[in-house]
């Protein structure tokens, strides 16, 4: 790697247009007919089984993926697009979306092909909810601390140890995690871990939840009590899951929900601010536009990369630091853009519920999927410092 | 979208940047000789007046391929009237005046000053931060006429031009135009905001390519100092901070990027260009202002020098972030045209681009 950084404009092609309508006006739909409120907080983190499958139903999920196994094989700027559309209109996703964005491609490349074409295909109808099994109680950003084990039997392997800071494992169907298989070498303290996938359903497994100071319900612990799965359930190759892991967060990093988490406070500010702000107001919002646009691009080009077949590991990493900051940081200005404002404007009480709600949810955007120093380092990493 | 031509003209600047604006050298120079025989090069490769038809005097090459050049150009530091001549080559073609061959710069070059041509046809007004303008023989000038905005080309011998320099000891000058005849004049069929988000667009191109070139000699710097036994960029503070560098540069690109591409193949200002171009102009700024900031921390002591290169980047950055309009007046124009269009048109124009 070098610093030699190149993010080119990449544009989203005109059959995007007619996909974007096409999601906008379901979405409307699915909006008056009360399957979800746009303008209520945290309503983007509710699980919704049979919305997901009229997504599903709709083409909408595992959309790059091989028609073969239930995908639509179209682009990932097509993907990008319903993405960031769902994302803004606040509907609910959680189901879905983690098994879409990383959990379906990682199975693409690592599955056995019955797997594949036994669980693919219901991802890609909505009907199925994964979950991330990285993080343990003594294991957090450092992944390869990681201690819960499984151990080779007849026919296949038994589980057992913890998991936490598991979102979403009490719907979840299943769980891709990282256990270990051996000991760490003296060479590589990386070495030693496999990737399973975890049928969720299987006995032994108990979810315990943990909420978080939002008041939500994301967070689980997920305890393995010898928990018994084939050996078809191995992804990829044993002690190895190091070399796998990273274009897993590729995928994961670069998205357009990696800025827009708190972007509901943003159309709400300028609600407020209505037509015509003083000076500073309007610069304050400019700056904000300005950096929303920047991200939005950066992340285009990085879609564009994904698209190219290319890994941006590095570009992916850049756009998630810059973007979950600022995603944190926009409740606060919006906060301050806000303070001399007549109290009698029409939002006010949506633009308290919601900022109220952002500025609690801010800290975790910056820790979730990668920490902000985890992410510097790849960066650094990849400018040849380490 | 970065094309095959894009890329040949680039590497035409980038070789005769290297032979003869190499920033080490232009640093350790004694004197001001280094700049004619550049011009000259320049000129010869038709840099110049890339942005003017060939029929109109200049090299006819794309708005594409003048931005490529741009790019590389702040990669140098390059500190002749390149991207000047550049804008002012463009706004004479734009209302079909034929350009001179000669080192132009152009006013207005800040958005708030006034330029007004009279009913005998004459320039008056003042325009402030004008770059190069004592270094330049023409100046192409947006003028307020009684129909409509004009495109003027005046001598700059015509003009009272103030000594001035910008923070990076560039020529940069207050020019009043007294009753000024114009060389040449033709109505322009668009107004100032289309001169200053140009002219935006093109300092927030230099702009990363400036950033592009401060990142790698920063991490080259890092790995080669040593102190506490151990190179400074093994050190996670400073890999912490050479991380978030690489973010401003990544961020400068992409926006400046795209914005030099939306121009590219813009026919009149929208909403749409608007955004970019602002955006990319407030954006390169801030890049900028973080950007010379973590660089010099990385450097220390010895980059506060003059006989260190890192200064003709930063310092010029930092000067062109005041030029076609500074962040804060872009982000009160944009954020004003944001509210006007409303919440509901928001997300529309972000997804748009």
């Amino acid at each position: 790697m070098s610093t030699d950084l190149q993010f080119d404009p990449v544009r989203l092609p005109p059959e995007c247009e007619a996909l974007r309508n096409e999601v906008r006006a379901f979405l409307a739909e699915e909006a008056a007919a009360g399957t979800f409120d746009p303008h209520c907080p945290g309503y983007g983190d509710s699980h919704n089984r049979a919305f997901s499958k009229r997504i599903g139903a709709k083409g909408w999920i595992g959309m790059t993926w091989p028609k073969k196994y239930g995908g639509h094989e179209r682009s990932f700027l097509e993907r990008y697009v319903v993405t960031e559309e769902f994302r803004v209109a606040n509907a609910p996703v959680r189901l879905h979306f983690v098994a879409d964005r990383q959990s379906g491609p990682v199975l693409l490349k690592y599955a056995p092909e019955h797997v594949k074409l036994d669980i693919l295909p219901r991802i890609c109808r909505g009907e199925l909810c994964f979950v991330i099994g990285m993080s343990e109680p003594g294991s957090g950003s450092d992944l390869f601390a990681a201690k819960a084990k499984a151990t080779k039997v007849d026919g296949g392997w038994r589980i057992n140890g913890s998991k936490i800071w598991t979102s979403n494992a009490h719907v979840a169907d299943y769980m891709l995690g990282l256990f270990r298989t051996s000991a760490p070498t003296k060479e590589n303290r990386r070495h030693g871990l496999t990737q399973f996938l975890i049928d969720m359903k299987a006995p032994g497994i108990t979810v315990n939840p943990i909420i978080q100071m939002t008041g939500q319900h994301d967070f689980n612990e997920v305890v393995f009590d010898d928990v018994f799965m084939t050996d078809d359930h191995v992804m990829g190759e044993i002690d190895s899951a190091w070399k796998q892991a990273t274009s897993e967060l590729a995928y994961e990093r670069s998205g357009p929900e990696r800025f827009l988490e708190t972007f509901y406070v943003m159309l709400e500010l300028i609600r407020a601010l209505g037509a015509e702000p003083d000076i500073r107001s309007a610069e304050g919002l400019g700056r904000l536009v300005a950096q929303l646009h920047t991200l939005r691009r950066m992340s285009v080009s990085v879609a564009g990369m994904l698209q190219a077949g290319k890994e941006p590991v590095v570009e992916g990493s850049i756009v998630k630091d810059l973007g979950t900051i600022w995603e944190q940081k926009l409740p606060g200005r919006v906060r301050e853009l806000t303070a001399f404002l007549e109290p009698e404007i029409g939002n006010r009480e949506t633009l308290e519920r919601q900022l109220a709600f952002a500025i609690t949810v801010a800290p975790k955007l910056t820790i979730q999927g990668g920490t902000t120093e985890i992410l510097r380092g790849i960066i650094a990493r990849g400018l040849g410092l380490r | 979208m970065t094309s095959e031509s894009d890329h040949i003209v680039a590497e035409t600047a980038a070789r005769i940047f290297a032979d003869l604006a190499e920033p080490q050298a232009i640093n350790q120079a004694k004197d001001g000789a280094w700049r004619d025989p550049l011009w000259q090069a320049i000129t010869e490769a038709g840099l110049p007046l890339a942005w003017v038809s060939e029929e109109l005097g200049g090299s006819g090459a794309s708005l594409a391929e003048g931005f490529a050049i741009l790019g590389v150009a702040g990669r140098f530091a390059l500190a002749v009237p390149l991207a000047e001549t550049l804008i002012a080559g463009w706004l004479l073609a734009r209302a079909r005046l034929e350009a001179p061959a000669t080192a132009m710069t152009v006013a207005p070059a800040r958005p708030l000053d006034h330029i007004t041509l009279d009913a005998g046809g004459r320039l008056s007004g003042k325009a402030t931060g004008v770059p190069f303008a004592r270094d330049t023989e023409h100046i192409a000038v947006l003028a307020e006429g009684d129909a409509g905005a004009v495109v003027a080309l005046v001598e700059a011998k015509d003009c009272r031009i103030a000594e001035g320099h910008n923070l990076a000891d560039d020529v940069a000058n207050v020019v009043r135009f007294e009753r000024v005849k114009p060389l040449a004049s033709a109505p322009a069929g668009f107004d100032r905001t289309a001169l200053m988000l140009m002219g935006a667009t093109v300092r927030s191109v230099q702009t990363a390519g400036a950033l592009q070139a401060i990142l790698s000699l920063s991490v080259a710097y890092a790995n080669e100092r040593v102190a506490f036994e151990r190179p400074i960029g093994k050190f996670q503070a400073v890999q912490q901070n050479l991380a978030r560098l690489a973010g401003e540069v990544a961020a400068a690109l992409a926006v400046s990027g795209s914005a030099a591409d939306t121009l590219a193949q813009a026919d009149a200002v929208d909403d749409g260009v608007f955004l970019e171009a602002a955006s990319a102009k407030i954006r390169c700024a801030e890049a900028a202002s973080e950007g010379a900031a973590i660089a010099h921390q990385v450097f220390g002591a010895i980059g506060f020098t003059k006989e260190h290169v890192l200064h003709r980047f930063t310092l010029r950055m930092l000067a062109w972030r005041d030029d076609f309009g500074n962040e804060s007046y872009w982000a009160a124009e944009l954020g004003r045209r944001v509210a006007r269009r409303g919440a509901d048109e928001f997300w529309p124009l972000v997804a748009s681009r």
